[in-house]
């Protein structure tokens, strides 16, 4: 049944998937939003990954998606981490408002 | 035992090391102090005599052809390979002697004399480099390992004249002996060079052996510019202006530095390329006309001399001139001879004027001295030995030395009677300008203040005994070279005639030498010579006589004459008096000019092309950055889309 989809399909819908994050990051505001556009980044490049290792008869992608999750686990908590200080710091998360690092 | 001899420099270098670094660190005191400077110079000298004696158990033709003591590669490079050697032969040794010795007695008194300054243990660690440089110095047994020595007890005059450098004539002075030594240094440096690129070593040994296959104008040329190095070491026309000046430190620095021991460096290391001057008649002409030229021109300017250090230093320039003046008629051992009796007489001199100045307070104006004699008496008798001694009074060591030199220059085949007469009318100024400070400053009424006059006194015994050793090595120590003419073998020339007695033809070879030296010291007298040696000898016993009367009538006799005189003959009295306005003329032509270049290269150069360039590049990276930092806006989401951007690009490229 699965095998009957053509693996064209899958690639379609996660590059889609990853190019709606790539755009959010870019346009949103919001830190936290970008955040879960990054997540949701992460998440076409391991459909794609699903599918490779699916269609190839091999592990491979598997375990790549395995590591992509659990780096996707630890930089969300790093980067929450530093988004509730940054609030505390200066009373917004919004990512324009944030711009010391410049000439 | 003559294998041990790299010890004898070495015992200084760890007395510099000791007293530079533990002495210093941990203030010890200055017994320690005095006792390890000492004791390392005592050793060395121990060690000097011991292979001395071991050297004479040699015979004649094996002593200059003791091998080399070779401790390590130094310099491996391409052609070039130095070593750190140490060459044992009649005139090392002679030289490692007079020094170790001079010095160590110098030591002795610097230990009374230095007693109360806060600079004590920095004073002997600079001593003791000093020696150990001096000593590298003679012992080396290549060019280069000469030439550190000879850097390095340059930079220890420095250091000790400038000893006192709070105050701004030492510093002054120093820096000044400094620069003019640089011009000597110079010359060095370029004779070794033309040596090197022509023989390809720098060894002695094997410079000498292979020096007839030079040309005669490159040996002029190398020994011209040896020379020129032995003038600026040894102030000799025209860079003797900086030893007047080294008196501002103190006196047992000038007494063992600029007296006795590295101003005489000149004359060794022009003895010891005696067989590259034998081959160049011009070089030696010219060594002997400066040498005869500084004679006199310092004789003259000690006459008027008010400070007695500087009186010995115009004297040591003048006795300087006669050591060239004798290895420049080819008479090489009379002026290592002469050099030997200098460093004993000269240094006492200096020590005497140094306890003169501890009895009248610091005192260095003769003006203001007088009839001290009989509150400092081992004083004015040790003093009026030297002079005696340098005036050249028979039976003192000065005369056998000097007329040795005065004969040389009127017989060699490389003399000229005019030397002999230049060099004798030299010796009577030095007898008048030598008694002349005998009599100011011991004799006749004390002209000090009441207050000076209470403190006369001798001075301690640490002091006197260094006096005493020297006086006795005054009188004794001609007696090794009695000329043939009073009955004598001239053991001094017998022994340094290995490795001196080279001829323009001598291949080097001890014993041919030795043979050809003993012909030329004795038979240079054939054909009823020795009666004019005799006549000669004569002559310059009453020139200096007569040097000394006058020295007695004017001073002693008739002392309001000497005034008289000067008003009469102001201009001539004038300008003697202020030393020929040499060092105004030099002001004037060289120091101002170099100071003007380097101005103009200062402001021309430095600041307007080299500041400028380097502004130029700053400026031009400062442009660039504020330009291109617009580009950091601060805003996370811009760089993000510029890596998208770059990501889309490179993979368009890429599945292309």
């Amino acid at each position: 049944m699965l095998s009957s989809i053509p693996p064209i399909c899958y690639l379609i819908v996660s590059a889609l998937i990853f190019a709606i994050g790539a755009v959010g990051v870019l346009v949103r505001r919001n830190a936290i939003v970008i955040f879960m556009c990054i997540e949701m980044m992460l998440g076409g490049v391991n459909l794609t990954l699903i599918t490779a290792a699916h269609y190839l008869h091999s592990l491979d992608g598997v375990l790549m998606v395995f590591f992509v999750m659990t780096v996707a686990a630890a930089e969300a908590a790093v980067g929450l981490a530093i988004f509730v200080l940054l609030f505390r710091g200066r009373g917004t998360i919004k990512v324009d408002e944030i711009n010391l690092l410049k000439w | 035992m003559i294998e041990l001899v790299w010890l004898i420099p070495l015992f200084p270098a760890i007395g510099f090391l000791f007293n530079g670094l533990i002495g210093r660190w941990f203030n010890l005191d200055k017994r320690i102090v005095s006792w390890v400077a000492c004791s390392a110079l005592g050793l060395s000298f121990l060690l000097s005599i011991l292979i001395f004696f071991s050297l004479l158990q040699l015979a004649p033709e094996a002593r200059a052809a003791v091998p080399d003591r070779i401790l390590f590669d130094w310099i491996v490079s391409g052609e070039l390979k130095t070593v750190i050697g140490y060459k044992v032969d009649p005139l090392s040794i002679i030289m490692a002697l007079v020094v170790s010795g001079v010095s160590f007695f110098i030591h002795v008194y610097s230990v009374g004399y230095m007693h109360d300054d806060p600079g004590f243990t920095r004073y002997f660690a600079y001593l003791n480099l000093f020696v150990f440089m001096m000593l590298t110095l003679v012992l080396a047994n290549n060019f280069l390992l000469m030439f550190v020595g000879w850097e390095g007890v340059g930079l220890c005059s420095y250091l000790l004249i400038g000893f006192w450098f709070d105050r701004d004539a030492p510093a002054n002075a120093g820096k000044k002996a400094f620069v003019v030594n640089r011009v000597g240094d110079f010359g060095f440096l370029l004779a070794m060079f033309l040596i090197f690129a022509h023989l390809g070593t720098l060894e002695f040994n094997g410079v000498f052996a292979g020096a007839h296959a030079l040309g005669p104008v490159t040996v002029t040329i190398i020994t011209l510019l040896l020379f020129v190095g032995a003038a600026g070491k040894s102030a000799q026309i025209p860079l003797y202006v900086w030893l007047p000046d080294a008196m501002e430190g103190p006196t047992p620095v000038s007494s063992l530095i600029h007296a006795a021991t590295m101003v005489t460096s000149g004359v060794y290391m022009i003895a010891r390329c005696n067989l590259l001057y034998t081959m160049a008649p011009v070089s030696m002409a010219v060594v002997a006309i400066v040498g005869a030229a500084t004679a006199i021109f310092a004789a003259s300017m000690g006459l008027l001399q008010v400070d007695i250090k500087r009186v010995l230093a115009y004297s040591t320039i003048s006795q300087l001139g006669y050591m060239f003046l004798a290895v420049g008629v080819g008479a090489f051992s009379a002026g290592i001879f002469h050099l030997m009796t200098h460093a004993f007489f000269k240094g006492l001199l200096f020590l005497g004027a140094g306890s003169v100045m501890h009895a009248m307070s610091g005192e260095l104006d003769m003006r203001n001295m007088g009839g001290i004699w009989k509150k400092t008496p081992i004083t004015f008798w040790t003093f009026l030995i030297a002079t005696l001694a340098i005036a050249g009074i028979p039976g003192f060591s000065g005369f056998f030395s000097k007329d040795e030199i005065l004969w040389q220059a009127f017989s060699s085949n490389h003399g000229y009677v005019y030397l002999w007469l230049v060099g004798a009318v030299a010796a009577g100024m030095t007898a008048f300008y030598m008694f002349r400070l005998v009599f100011v400053t011991f004799l006749g009424t004390c002209r000090a203040s009441e207050e000076v006059k209470q403190h006369i006194h001798e001075s301690p015994s640490i002091m006197t005994i260094p006096l005493i050793v020297l006086a006795v090595l005054s009188v004794i120590g001609g007696y090794v070279g009695i000329p043939h003419v009073l009955g004598g073998r001239n053991i001094f020339h017998e022994f340094l005639a290995p490795v001196l007695g080279g001829h323009p033809e001598g291949t080097g070879h001890a014993a041919f030498s030795l043979v050809q030296s003993a012909f030329a010291s004795g038979g240079a007298a054939e054909g009823g010579g020795i009666n004019m040696e005799l006549v000669l000898m004569g002559v310059s016993v009453a020139i200096a006589i007569i040097g000394i009367f006058i020295a007695f009538y004017l001073y002693i006799r008739k002392p309001e004459v000497p005034k008289r005189l000067g008003e009469r003959f102001k201009t001539l009295y004038t300008i003697v008096f202020n030393k020929y306005y040499v060092d105004e003329i030099y002001e004037a032509c060289f120091v101002k000019g170099t100071k003007r270049l380097g101005t103009f290269f200062w402001r021309e150069f430095d600041d307007g092309v080299v500041d400028r360039s380097v502004n130029l590049v700053g400026g031009l990276m400062l442009w660039l950055g504020r330009l291109l930092r617009r580009i950091q806006t601060g805003r996370v989401q811009g760089y993000a889309l510029g890596i998208i951007l770059g990501a889309v690009i490179i993979i368009i490229f890429l599945i292309r």
